[in-house]
């Protein structure tokens, strides 16, 4: 914009254009050029930032890649090898003793916490944007549009905290043996029976997880159902439908894409999330859960976890440098997608989409 | 609820033909108090959340751990990790605020078309990655790669990246938002395009780029993942000194105290906290404040 206008005054007709010494840098400056090039140079930093993390971790991974191969997505244990013993070498690669990485369990962690988020987060983030945008007053919308800020700037580490040592035990003394009662004891419904452990473990998780993904959805809902024109809904209703009629055939339809996108967002989001989960997750390295209740693992929990004790050996750093690339993979995929779907992402002020 | 119908009745309708059947009523009202549950669900967490850590942290707080020199171990005060904090908030805000305002001007000021949409891609992207990987390249390539050690200057590196794409997306949207009248009186009235962007553009979009900051700010106070394995701990003051000197940070009291077993931990723990949370709270009210007041200057 506004980078071409010549500003070199013409020295009247027929005169060639006045020139002051160093009129040249001068003008440079006054039509923005200088800020333009700086600008310029700023603004390829992300991208090389993205490129340079990408790079990294590739070659960073390579070892650990040829080590196990397609084994670190269906193996199950995750040993880091006797730290202090002598390296020795199977199939031309040399390893730690007793080395394994398998990361189906941890893989299985982060997907199936995030859909316990989802699954909470995206139906009560829908109903309360209609509720913000369609009952509640403007003063009162604001309100709750601070909550959810609010919500949404408490650092994840504060979460895990109140995960670790008031929600879990909750969850642990009345949800878990709530659910326990309620579902009935049939085969296939194994999974929700069992011990209701003490409050560290998959179901916390992933309710910790939809209370900080619903900040994202439930902002970018609102703001997505705010901007659906009047007359459609204003149609809906002169056409005989109840004002919920209108809400779920007409509004939400409309928006329907952006919802879509702003979940998948709150996905994004969801299987990034490290320390509230490395808090009340147990922490159990290796296993598969065997029920709703029971301690867990997702790849950051791991790597935020356990980098510290990998230190030592270079195979274990590239095994958790290859988890950091498949994290970071599937998380941009539902980045991508989401940002494909939404467009407009919501500009509240505070961070929504990331919980700090 | 749905009493939006024709006043007037015609005489070869029914006489009770606007009476809304009472099964609809129902569906509506149950929708609604659905709807009215769900705000509760989003509510009732941010206040048990908060109210339940301040509940916990106030009974034992004392001001002396502002001021108590902090300890290796979980005993002690937090006063090395306030300033570490501080300090690598003050980075962050230099390194990562130079950088996005650099690039939300040039994306929403200067680039066009096909180029801008992929540096914008570019940040957008980059605000997908998780941050504990941005952390565990930052340590591979800074602390062990370059030899740096824990320190400030990684630790503000990292941080500096994760705060990028909030801080240029502030800076972009608010700069976007600056009517194109004022820069066409500018150039009504002759000044240069550098300067209207210096005098007048900026100005108007300032508003939003504070807020953008304080985005970067709470960022930088909240975030543990990519300190842990890049800024480290110590419990010495923080230096001007960018590598090989550890730096405390708040968060790392908390991750790490709260199951270490004893009270002083859990107590330090709660204490750091509170101080970020009361400090989350004061930069929202902040943002608040500003955004109201720039609206009002704006009308």
């Amino acid at each position: 914009m506004a980078t071409t206008a010549p500003t070199v005054p013409s020295g009247g007709a027929g005169n060639p254009p006045l020139r002051r010494p160093g009129a040249s840098l001068r003008n440079f400056v006054r039509n923005g050029g200088l800020v333009m090039w700086l600008g310029r140079g700023g603004a390829v930093v992300p991208l090389l930032m993205l490129f340079f993390v990408l790079i990294t971790l590739i070659l960073q991974a390579i070892p650990a890649i040829r080590f196990a191969g397609w084994h670190i997505f269906t193996g199950k244990t995750w040993n880091f090898g006797a730290q202090y013993g002598t390296p020795v070498t199977s199939d031309g690669v040399t390893h730690l003793a007793g080395e394994e990485f398998g990361a189906l369990p941890e893989i299985l962690g982060t997907l199936a916490t995030s859909a316990i988020a989802l699954i909470i987060a995206v139906p009560v983030s829908i109903g309360a944007a209609l509720a913000i945008v369609e009952r509640l007053p403007r003063r009162a919308a604001s309100i709750i549009g601070g909550f959810i800020e609010l919500l949404a700037g408490i650092p994840s580490v504060i979460i895990g905290l109140w995960g670790a040592l008031t929600f879990g035990p909750f969850i642990a003394h009345h949800i878990s043996p709530a659910i326990i009662k309620i579902i009935p004891n049939w085969p296939g419904l194994g999974f929700f029976h069992g011990d209701p452990g003490n409050g560290q473990g998959l179901l916390t998780s992933g309710l910790i997880l939809a209370i900080m993904v619903i900040p994202i959805v439930a902002s970018t809902a609102r703001d997505l159902i705010r901007g659906v024109p009047l007359l459609p809904r204003e149609g809906a209703i002169a056409l005989g439908m109840s004002d919920s009629q209108a809400a779920r055939k007409v509004t939400l339809p409309w928006v329907g894409a952006g919802l879509v996108g702003a979940a998948v967002l709150g996905l994004g989001r969801a299987l990034g999330e490290t320390i509230a989960v490395a808090m009340v997750c147990g922490v159990a390295l290796g296993t598969l859960p065997t029920n709703l209740y029971a301690a867990m693992i997702t790849i950051a929990a791991n790597i935020v976890q356990n980098l510290d004790t990998a230190i030592t050996d270079r195979m274990d750093v590239s095994a958790f440098a290859e988890l950091a690339l498949i994290l970071m993979v599937i998380t941009l995929a539902a980045n991508v997608i989401a940002r494909l779907l939404v467009r407009r992402v919501s500009g509240t002020a505070l961070p929504v989409g990331r919980g700090l | 609820m749905t009493t939006r119908q024709s006043a007037s009745a015609q005489s070869s309708l029914p006489d009770d033909w606007t009476r809304v059947p009472t099964g609809r009523k129902i569906g509506n009202a149950v929708f609604w108090i659905l709807c009215g549950i769900a705000l509760l669900i989003i509510v009732g967490p941010a206040i048990w959340l908060a109210g339940g850590v301040i509940v916990r942290a106030i009974p034992n707080f004392q001001w002396s751990v502002l001021t108590t020199n902090t300890t290796s171990g979980d005993a002690g005060g937090l006063k090395q990790a306030i300033l570490g904090t501080l300090m690598i908030t003050v980075g962050v805000l230099i390194v990562g605020g130079t950088i996005s305002v650099l690039t939300g001007l040039y994306l929403a000021e200067f680039a066009v078309g096909r180029h801008r949409s992929i540096l914008r891609g570019g940040y957008e992207v980059l605000s997908g990655i998780p941050s504990i990987v941005l952390g565990l390249v930052g340590y591979l390539t800074l602390v062990i790669g370059l030899h740096w050690g824990f320190g400030l200057l990684p630790a503000v590196l990292v941080l500096s990246v994760v705060t990028i794409p909030y801080i240029t997306k502030a800076t972009e949207t608010s700069l976007l938002g600056v009517p194109s009248s004022y820069r066409e009186g500018a150039e009504a009235l002759g000044i240069s395009p550098g300067w209207t962007l210096r005098k007048i553009v900026l100005k108007a979009a300032l508003p939003g780029m504070i807020t953008g900051m304080l985005v970067a700010i709470a960022i930088s106070v909240g975030e543990t993942a990519p300190l842990l394995y890049t800024a480290g701990w110590t419990d010495l003051n923080p230096t001007l000194q960018l590598t090989h000197q550890p730096v405390a940070f708040l968060t790392y009291a908390i991750f790490n105290f709260w199951d270490a077993g004893t009270t002083s931990g859990l107590i330090l723990s709660y204490d750091a906290a509170l101080i970020l949370l009361v400090f989350v709270l004061l930069i929202i009210i902040l943002g608040r404040v500003i955004v109201a007041i720039s609206r009002r200057y704006a009308e």
